[in-house]
């Protein structure tokens, strides 16, 4: 087990090249789509590089339901390894819902249907045989609310690596949780109150400790959404400091609400609107020469 | 467009500021309201406890008197070869009966003699027993020795009969308030705190009466109780708040559930008395047969609190811990359960209360015995103290009547040591 995951992590070490999609004619597309009908799935389809050659995680075709109504439609996205995928769009465009059906925490909401297919390292996660319990623990996840647990500091970020018992002496956890709060640009506004109740902390400090929670069970993937949302712009940078350094080893997609974040951080973006998958491409890419209507008008801030 | 911005602002602050009185008054009149219910309440409690604390609080002190106990051998009619077994079983009734008799010599008549002999309980003899058993040297001699007064003796010493009412009206004679009152004069009554009320059982004799077969009864009932109904029932609102499906068939049994909390209790002590006396045969009047019954009543009551304050329990929690990796138990037992505990305890010790007051399935499985005895076990025959209370209320003699509330006070003392127990317990898991 241990081994296979050391394996995931050192193996991809050829840096995948994204591979352009056949369908690169953007006002063909323009003309097709109607983002007001979008219970008609069939009539659109994602421009940009959906694709890459070593991906980490895709998914194909997901369909995701609350109840009666869809929050996302047909999206086929691929997470390459080792690469920072950012996720932007309006406001309930269903970028959350997506996040979370990738480790499959959307499976705790009664009335949530995921249809399709997510691969993790070529395993469908949704087929019957997989254990939510082992593939929350290679994805781990940073809520858009921070939802610290009401136990101590300390007992926060032990928490993870104690249920699946990566630390055997009191010594290694404690390395494991110093080490976490570090990288999360924690430790020192904490190091003295380890023993406090983490919902004491402020909202950033408590999305923090989330960040370090979720780290502290080395993930193979991180899912983050909208981790900085409650962050001053100090601490901002440093957890965008931090994805930068988490993504020599992990496999990273966050949710953001900050373009400018999105720009620095990550390697590729992708545009959501209504549950639709809009365009995908490398950021600077999205950013510079955006090819769809709908993701122009969002990051000139004319939409959204 | 800037100008009808501000008109329309203006009448913003108008239209506000009329009905500002009126949303004001509002607030106080309710909040007048909301004081004098809590005041009414309040003033209900208070003339309860008045009441109680008024009635019961003498029975906490006891009136005893100075005699000159005579030892004499042949009134106890213990002879020279006596054994210890002899001697625990002399007369020592007799014994007081002369001393009396010596120390009021003009009392002649049987009638005289036996209302003299009143002044004394029937208890006094036991411990006068109980002091020559420990000391035989003492037979032989004359000593001064304080007896536990009668009951009727104690409540005039007391001050709760009046010496002017009509003899025909009071249970003390003329002729005893006499005795009595020469007695106080040369000092030789005393008012001293209640000790046996709390180190014997039940008796017939109020002055003897105490509460200690009850309380110990009352404890083994509801360990039994709590060591049945509050790991079933919170196990059972676990698995129906978390794991159970929802379906026809848990639908069905949470109705149940909630039909069962609104049961007479009596039905469930004839439940009992079929089910585990006649059927299973386990003993009657005991602590162990009370329990289970009143587990099934209280039974409900921890499903129905414990299964609310688990469906409180933010989701945020369940996210928190399935997200690190956390399998459903795990998530369940580390996060869920600390979170709601506190409201589970309230539920479960609301319920023990319920228990702790519960009479009448008791008197259908026999815990309404007169029991002197005090339980060493969960099978041995057993009162409660609300039974206790019930008995005494019941009984004629005035002595019971301050017996009956003071063993209400003992009974509430319980309620308020549960009580700061589940706050104690509250606190400490919110510190964790
Ligand atoms: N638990 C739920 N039950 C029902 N509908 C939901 C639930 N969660 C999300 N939705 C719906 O799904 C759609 C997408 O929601 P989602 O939270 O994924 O949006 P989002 O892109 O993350 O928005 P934001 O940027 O505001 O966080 C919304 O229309 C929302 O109403
Ligand atoms: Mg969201």
């Amino acid at each position: 087990m241990q081994g296979l995951k050391k394996m995931n992590i050192f193996a991809a070490e050829a840096k995948q090249k994204s591979v352009p999609n056949e369908e690169t004619n953007p006002s063909h597309v323009d003309a097709r789509l109607d983002i007001r009908h979008h219970g008609d799935v069939t009539d659109y389809q994602t421009i940009g590089s959906p694709f890459v050659d070593d991906a980490k995680m895709s998914a194909r075709n997901v369909d995701v339901f609350y109840a009666e109504k869809q929050a996302i439609i047909d999206v086929s996205l691929d997470i390459g390894r080792n690469e920072v995928l950012a996720m932007i769009g309006p406001s309930g465009c269903g970028k959350s819902t997506f996040l979370r059906s990738l480790n499959r925490m959307n499976d705790i909401i009664p009335i949530c249907k995921v249809s399709g297919q997510i691969t993790l390292d070529n395993v469908n996660i949704y087929e019957n045989d997989q254990d939510t319990v082992l593939l929350r623990a290679r994805v781990g996840m940073v809520f858009q609310k921070p939802n610290p647990f009401p136990k101590s500091i300390y007992e926060n970020v032990a928490y993870g690596p104690r249920i699946h018992g990566l630390a055997h002496t009191k010594a290694e956890m404690d390395e494991i949780v110093e080490h976490s709060l570090i990288r999360a640009g924690l430790f020192d506004e904490v190091k003295d109150q380890l023993d406090k109740p983490g919902t004491g902390l402020s909202g950033g400090q408590q999305q923090r400790l989330c960040i370090a929670r979720a780290i502290a069970v080395s993930p193979e993937v991180i899912l983050m959404d909208e981790p900085c949302s409650a962050l001053d712009p100090i601490a901002s940078a440093k957890i965008e400091e931090l994805i930068d350094e988490l993504k020599e080893k992990f496999t990273i997609a966050m949710v953001t609400h900050s373009m400018q974040q999105a720009a620095r951080v990550s390697q590729r973006t992708a545009y959501f609107h209504l549950g639709k998958l809009i365009e995908v491409g490398d950021t600077k890419d999205i950013f510079t020469i955006p090819r769809h209507q709908l993701t122009e008008n969002y990051i000139t801030g004319r939409f959204g | 467009m800037n100008n009808m911005n501000k008109e329309s602002n203006y009448k913003t602050t108008a239209a506000i500021q009329a009905s500002l009185k009126k949303r004001h008054a509002a607030e106080r009149r309710f909040q007048w309201y909301g004081r004098s219910a809590v005041l009414t309440g309040f003033i209900f409690l208070c003339i309860l406890m008045v009441d109680i604390v008024g009635k019961g609080s003498p029975a906490f002190t006891q009136h005893f008197i100075k005699v000159d106990v005579i030892f004499d051998r042949e009134t106890l009619g213990i002879h020279a070869s006596a054994t210890p077994a002899d001697i625990a079983q002399a007369d020592y009734s007799a014994a007081i009966k002369s001393s009396l008799r010596t120390m009021f010599p003009d009392v002649s008549t049987r009638v005289g003699k036996k209302s003299l002999y009143r002044l004394i309980s029937v208890g006094a003899q036991y411990s006068l027993r109980d002091m020559v058993v420990e000391n035989p040297a003492l037979i032989g001699t004359t000593r001064e020795i304080w007896l536990l007064a009668h009951s009727e003796a104690g409540s005039y010493l007391k001050n709760q009969v009046s010496k002017d009412s009509p003899e025909s009206e009071r249970k003390i004679k003329d002729i005893q308030i006499k005795w009595l009152e020469t007695l106080r004069e040369e000092g030789r009554t005393e008012s001293r705190f209640n000790r046996s009320f709390f180190t014997s059982g039940d008796s017939r004799e109020p002055e003897m009466a105490g509460i200690k077969a009850a309380l110990y009864g009352s404890f083994y009932t509801l360990l039994v109780t709590f060591l049945l109904a509050f790991p079933i029932g919170v196990m059972a609102a676990v698995y129906l708040e978390e794991f159970a499906p929802r379906n026809r068939l848990t639908d069905l049994i949470e109705i149940n559930i909630n039909n069962l909390a609104a049961v007479p209790s009596i039905v469930f002590g004839l439940l009992g008395l079929a089910v585990f006396i006649n059927f299973f045969e386990l003993p009657r009047s005991a602590p162990l047969v009370g329990g289970i019954v009143l587990a099934l009543i209280t039974l409900p009551t921890i499903i129905i609190t414990s299964r609310a304050a688990i469906g409180a329990v933010s989701p945020s929690i369940y996210q928190a811990a399935m997200g690190v990796g956390a399998s459903k138990l795990q998530t369940v037992v580390h996060h869920v359960l600390p979170v709601a505990m506190p409201g589970i305890l309230t539920g479960s010790i609301i319920g023990m209360a319920q228990a702790l007051g519960e009479t009448a399935p008791l008197l259908m499985i026999g815990m309404v015995a007169f029991i002197m005895d005090v339980p060493s076990g969960v099978t041995d025959p057993a009162t409660v103290l609300p039974v206790q209370i019930f008995l005494w209320a019941d009984s004629p003699e005035r002595g019971f009547t301050e017996k009956t509330s003071a063993a209400i006070m003992v009974l509430m003392g319980f309620l308020i040591i549960m009580n700061a127990l589940a706050v104690f317990l509250r606190k400490r898991f919110e510190l964790k």
